[in-house]
């Protein structure tokens, strides 16, 4: 019931404040982002005293011929991306107030109908459901990258939308076949996940890789992993800087937690024949894009390519499908997405103060604002996975599961902890210090909302590192039990 | 045999007037030619279908004849309508200029 | 005290975190004083736990603070281990850290970041205690990154000059390289013993395989060539040589650049198994002795050639632990500290003196205008030459000692380089102090001692670089070697020397002749002749060149990595990205717009074309229909 709540709250929200006017509507929208976060935070305690309250999930009757149902329910997993959702969102919201959008009522309404539809896919404990959550969220970040985007955003928006809808259709067709082989006990077919669970470990091996290769082609672009992932950087710039954040942030975690929850038990034999495959690919892509934001100019594309090479070892470490590697995925999932939010606003920040995100046309800023230089390290530091940061549970985590799969490929991938440093040191250096360029910047004090999600940010980021506890407390349990599903 | 005539001079008949209706179709540019070639072929089928009626003696065919031709008639109207406002716009109703919907 | 041995890194956490968020609002006095006292205090803390431990024979003691980090089988506790090893390196880097604090408030009294620059040091104390006292690799892993972070700070301390600002970012990137090897052997550790806590790996390690156990000594050793300094990841140091001097002291001569041969120490089973690991150290740490001790011969900047006779000494100090002379590694540690802080603070003074300038060329003469610096910089020279019986003598000693006694090439290159290491710090002590000045009349004119803040700590540290031999006395002699005793608990497999005292009397007296005749090589080639630095590379003989250019490795590294890197990427991003990758993906995209383009075409709007199609499908239906 609480499930269904938390999904519910923001769909209303997003109706009244579609129907407010002008400047009401962001103030609607937070604070009904923060009543949801508030309430997501309640249901955590009543998960945390009782994982299997009757409470907390929905499973009511939709499609009764076709055995669809509307089934939401949590477990330590979708727990902590729900949190982290709930959590973004007010953010998200805070974040916007430097930026005077056109419409506000209608770019607020959808930043909330994109969290209810992002809620709504982690929750899901039906298959069919669970695609339509999937795709439900394409739509609202499609509009809000259409509408509020920058530079050449019809044709890219578009891009992103096909591509990922292209990637989608696969997984309805993998979900449909997995449909049809369910019930073979029963004879009732259902789209329940255990059900097809069961019907994915009752395939051989071969039907199983198809399975395989469909849901992941879904969710691979969806991350997205190395070389499907041409969409990203281009569409992260182009949208406005709550849609990148909304992107980078949440909904790249539907594919990894996509992969963890819909793709690893339903195909473990495959898994074990192709995720080296898989594990391979992701780790090209994690050196890959770490080389190629090397060389970037723009800051937000260089966070774009580097946010490529996180979710490369995040992917990677998932599909070694051991403890370490898929616990380290979720905490690295959490981390990512904060750590990604302060940067993404740091972009933006630098675009709105100096005019420019170029980071040759940056510098001295060190200078002009000591505090903003301050905070943006330690999102950094955080990013570079620095022991003591959220950052570096994640990454230790992720690097130990891929080794427990290849010493070879985890040194491989380990390449990121250097060329990590190397980007973000460098662009760091050359935005914030040194001396003011020749054609002259201002940088004047922050404002008080960026400020504040900045230093929220960072609070977060030295919380979780030093003390990692509730996160794993949480995704410890779920990620076992899921992982005995394999066997 | 129908008034002694037999059944297959109906047909023929009938698909004598549906060809010139297709064919006018087909071939006419004018669109108030296409239009009566389109009543045309409507009505080598109303007379077909009054033929059978007749030759089965069910009265059904000829029931739908009526529909048939009330059909007609309101696309006539509708139809018409549409041309005069055509007219009225380009001054033409010839159908090659009237492509607009290709872009 | 012990169970309150958290105690020791809180309080300059405390410190960091007073002057990080008020430290623009304190008074210098203050800010530097909170700093200076945090430190202080445990160093307290730190010497009453070191007196409960003499006298205790529970010579382990964990203390648990919280679970950091579990997953399943991998459990890692928040947790201490006070035991004789990490007590020792608790008093250098509280002692020291101390001392140096003192100085700073001096040194950089007139700087605008002063409560910056105590707000960093601070942390440094913190992470570099947090490495030490660590119970398992993880944590000493996190205080090794996080003093590379301070490191990264205080190297570009003066945020404004970019060379400063390269110079940090290349010591974190090429610490992190070394950061990698080590991460990588934790992940070792814990998947061939199930844990990363000491007690359980160091207990376990005799049950796996030679191969795994090589594997993770090198992979750490990896780490530790970062962090200290080794080939082929030494470059870094001389350049961050950027930082202010006592930085350059406290981190990059007395605590941090030691942390690589505390890691190996603290793995010293591993090493003692690993034949193959030790020997690799001994080479490594011998080469780069000798390496980094010919750079030091010919550079002009009084920083620089102390930075790469730190290298070269803690390339002795490899050597020491690859032959198996753990506890006499730590002994150089900790006389190091002492004479290299001294000389670093030292050259600081002579620094402030001179007005910032720290090229020795345009020094000279100046023994009798900064005397007190004068006279503890010699102490710290004659130290680390090793001329008995100051402190550099019996740690170096002790090394060589069990190097003649491992192999006799060894012994000779550590003879080489030491005498080389003698050589230079003479060339820089009579270049400096004695002969004509040679700077601008401005700076004559300037020159000044350094207040007293900043002698004292000096005096204090020659006292020790004096008398700090005493710590380790040679066995023959008698008398109690304690360091050796001290650290016995933790060293796993020992390696008692086993040379008759004749052979020990002669290294000895080789090794102090040899000193001698360099001293006196220097003095007659610098003094007496009156040698002076060539000012312009045109004038140098090939070998001066190659040498002045330190070898052209930046260079190298610059054509071999970094150049061919940016070609990589950019290779990658503007072809295999753009062209290729969403060449594809945008290739698609046009194959099926340029379809719908040609089929597009048959929607004409011509309606007779439409009902002519119309009526040609029908009766291709029709016929269809009744033929098949």
């Amino acid at each position: 019931m609480l499930t269904g709540l938390l999904i519910i709250l923001p769909l209303v929200a997003s109706l009244l404040v579609f129907l407010t006017k002008g400047g009401t509507a962001r103030t609607l929208a937070m604070a009904a982002a923060v009543a949801e976060f508030a309430l997501s935070v309640f249901v955590y305690f009543q998960f945390k005293t009782n994982p299997a309250a009757a409470n907390l999930s929905l499973n009511c009757t939709w499609v009764e011929s076709m055995g669809i149902k509307f089934a939401v329910g949590i477990d330590g997993i979708s727990m902590l991306l729900i949190l982290l959702t709930t959590f973004l969102v007010p953010l998200i919201i805070l974040s916007s107030y430097q930026n005077n959008y056109d419409k506000p009522n209608a770019f607020y309404s959808l930043i909330l109908l994109m969290q209810m539809a992002l809620v709504g896919v982690f929750a899901a404990n039906d298959g069919f459901l669970f695609y339509v959550f999937w795709e439900l969220a394409l739509i609202p970040i499609y509009f809000i990258c259409l509408l509020w985007g920058g530079e050449n955003r019809g044709m890219i928006t578009f891009k992103f939308f096909v591509y990922t809808l292209f990637g989608s259709l696969f997984m309805l067709i993998g979900l449909i076949y997995l449909y049809n082989h369910t019930g073979s006990v029963s004879g009732i077919k259902s789209w329940a996940i255990n059900d097809l669970y069961a019907a994915g470990k009752s395939l051989n091996i071969d039907q199983q890789s198809a399975v395989f290769w469909m849901i992941f082609l879904a969710f691979a672009i969806k991350m997205p992993i190395f070389p499907l992932h041409t969409w990203q950087p281009d569409t992260y710039v182009t949208a406005p800087t709550q849609g990148t954040m909304l992107l980078s942030g949440i909904m790249l975690k539907m594919g990894t937690f996509g992969v963890i929850k819909w793709l690893l038990p339903v195909a473990p034999l495959a898994l074990e024949k192709w995720g080296g495959t898989a594990i391979l690919l992701s780790s090209i892509g994690i050196v890959y894009a770490s080389c190629i934001a090397i060389v970037q100019k723009d800051y937000k594309r260089l966070i774009a390519y580097s946010s490529i090479a996180h979710v490369g070892l995040i992917s990677a470490g998932i599909l070694s499908a051991n403890q370490q590697g898929v616990q380290g995925a979720v905490i690295q999932m959490l981390s990512h997405g904060v750590n990604v939010v302060g940067l993404f606003l740091i972009a933006d920040i630098l675009l709105r103060h100096t005019g420019t995100r170029e980071i040759e046309k940056l510098g001295g800023i060190r200078n002009m604002n000591g505090q903003f230089s301050v905070l943006f390290l330690i999102i950094m530091l955080g990013s570079v996975a620095l022991p003591l940061t959220n950052g570096f549970i994640g990454e230790f985590l992720l690097i130990n599961g891929v080794y427990q799969y290849s010493a070879g490929v985890a040194a491989f991938a380990g390449l990121s902890v250097i060329l990590g440093a190397v980007y973000m040191l460098r662009s760091y250096q050359k935005i914030m210090l040194g001396e003011k360029p020749s054609s002259g910047i201002e940088f004047g004090s922050l404002a008080t909302s960026d400020k504040a999600v900045l230093i929220i940010v960072c609070i977060v980021i030295i919380a979780f590192g030093v003390y990692p506890k509730p996160l794993n407390d949480l995704a410890e349990p779920a990620v076992k039990t899921l992982l005995s599903t394999l066997k | 045999m129908l008034n002694g005539i037999s059944i297959n001079y109906y047909i023929l008949l009938s698909a004598v007037l549906f060809i010139i209706g297709a064919v006018g179709v087909m071939a006419r540019r004018n669109s108030i030619i296409i239009f009566m070639c389109i009543e045309l072929m409507l009505n080598a089928v109303n007379l077909m279908l009054v033929s059978f009626s007749t030759l089965h003696n069910d009265a059904k065919g000829q029931v739908f004849v009526f529909f048939i031709m009330a059909v007609a008639a309101a696309e006539v109207a509708v139809g018409l309508a549409i041309l005069s406002m055509i007219y009225r716009n380009i001054k033409n109703i010839d159908t090659d200029l009237l492509s607009n919907l290709k872009n | 005290m012990i169970k309150l041995i958290a105690l020791v890194p809180l309080f300059p956490l405390i410190g960091f975190l007073i002057n990080g968020f008020f430290g623009k609002k304190l008074s210098k006095g203050l800010s530097g004083g909170i700093a200076s006292v945090s430190v202080l205090a445990s160093f307290i803390v730190a010497v009453l736990a070191f007196l409960e431990l003499e006298h205790s024979t529970n010579k382990s003691h964990v203390v648990e603070l919280f679970s950091w980090i579990s997953a399943d089988t991998l459990n890692i506790p928040f947790e201490f281990l006070y035991d004789p090893l990490s007590a020792w390196f608790l008093l250098i880097i509280t002692g020291i850290g101390f001392l140096i604090h003192i100085y700073s408030t001096g040194y950089m009294h007139d700087d605008a970041g002063f409560s910056r620059f105590f707000t960093y040091l601070n942390l440094f104390v913190f992470f570099m205690l947090l490495l030490v006292m660590g119970n398992n690799y993880l944590i000493m892993f996190v205080g090794w990154e996080g003093v590379g972070l301070c490191s990264y700070l205080l190297i570009g301390f003066w945020f404004k000059n970019q060379a400063y600002n390269d110079a940090a970012r290349k010591a974190f990137v090429m610490n992190r390289i070394g950061d990698l090897g080590f991460l990588l052997g934790i992940i070792l550790i814990f998947v061939s013993y199930g844990s990363i806590s000491y007690g359980d790996v160091f207990s376990r390690a005799g049950v796996s395989s030679n191969a795994v156990v090589t594997a993770i000594a090198l992979l750490l050793f990896i780490g530790a060539m970062g962090k200290s300094a080794q080939i082929p990841l030494y470059t870094w140091l001389p350049d961050a040589m950027a930082g202010p001097t006592p930085v350059s002291a406290l981190i990059h001569a007395a605590t941090m650049v030691t942390a690589g041969i505390y890691m190996i120490v603290r793995s010293n089973v591993f090493y003692s198994i690993s034949e193959v690991a030790s020997e690799t150290v001994a080479i490594v740490g011998v080469v780069t002795a000798i390496f980094a001790a010919t750079i030091g011969l010919l550079q002009n900047d009084i920083k620089k050639i102390l930075a790469y006779s730190t290298v070269s000494q803690l390339g002795l100090m490899f050597l020491g632990l690859g032959v198996g002379a753990f506890s006499s590694s730590v002994f150089h540690v900790t006389t190091h500290a002492f004479f290299k802080a001294l000389l670093f603070l030292g050259a600081g003074s002579v620094i402030h003196a001179m007005g910032g300038e720290q090229d020795i060329r345009k020094m000279g003469g100046l023994k009798g205008k900064i005397k007190i610096t004068y006279i503890t910089m010699l102490l710290g020279t004659i130290a680390i030459s090793g001329i008995p019986p100051f402190s550099g003598f019996f740690s170096k000693d002790e090394i060589l000692a069990h190097t003649y006694e491992h192999s006799k090439l060894l012994w000779v290159l550590g003879m080489i380089a030491s005498m080389l290491t003698a050589f230079y710090m003479f060339r820089m002590l009579f270049l400096t102090f004695f002969g004509k000045f040679r700077g601008t009349h401005e700076q004559e004119h300037h020159l000044h001692e350094s207040p007293s803040s900043m002698t004292i700590p000096l005096m204090v540290l020659a006292a020790l670089s004096v008398l700090g031999g005493a710590l380790g006395l040679p066995e023959f002699w008698h008398m109690p070697n304690w360091m050796s005793e001290h650290l016995s608990p933790i060293i796993l497999h020992k390696n008692p020397s086993a040379l008759d005292h004749t052979t020990e009397w002669t290294l000895m007296g080789l090794a102090v002749v040899a000193a001698g005749v360099v001293i006196y090589f220097a003095h007659a080639m610098f003094i007496t002749n009156g040698v002076l630095p060539l000012e312009n590379e045109e004038k140098m003989k090939p070998w001066q060149k190659l040498i002045y250019n330190k070898y052209y490795v930046d260079e190298f590294y610059d054509a071999v990595i970094r150049k061919p890197l940016d070609l990589i990427s950019t290779a990658f991003y503007k072809f295999l990205d753009l062209q290729v990758i969403d060449g594809l993906v945008n290739g698609v995209g046009s194959m099926v717009k340029g379809t719908g383009n040609v089929v597009r075409l048959l929607q004409s709007g011509n309606i007779g074309f439409y009902i002519v199609s119309m009526v040609l499908g029908v009766i291709l239906i029709l016929l269809f229909t009744f033929i098949i």
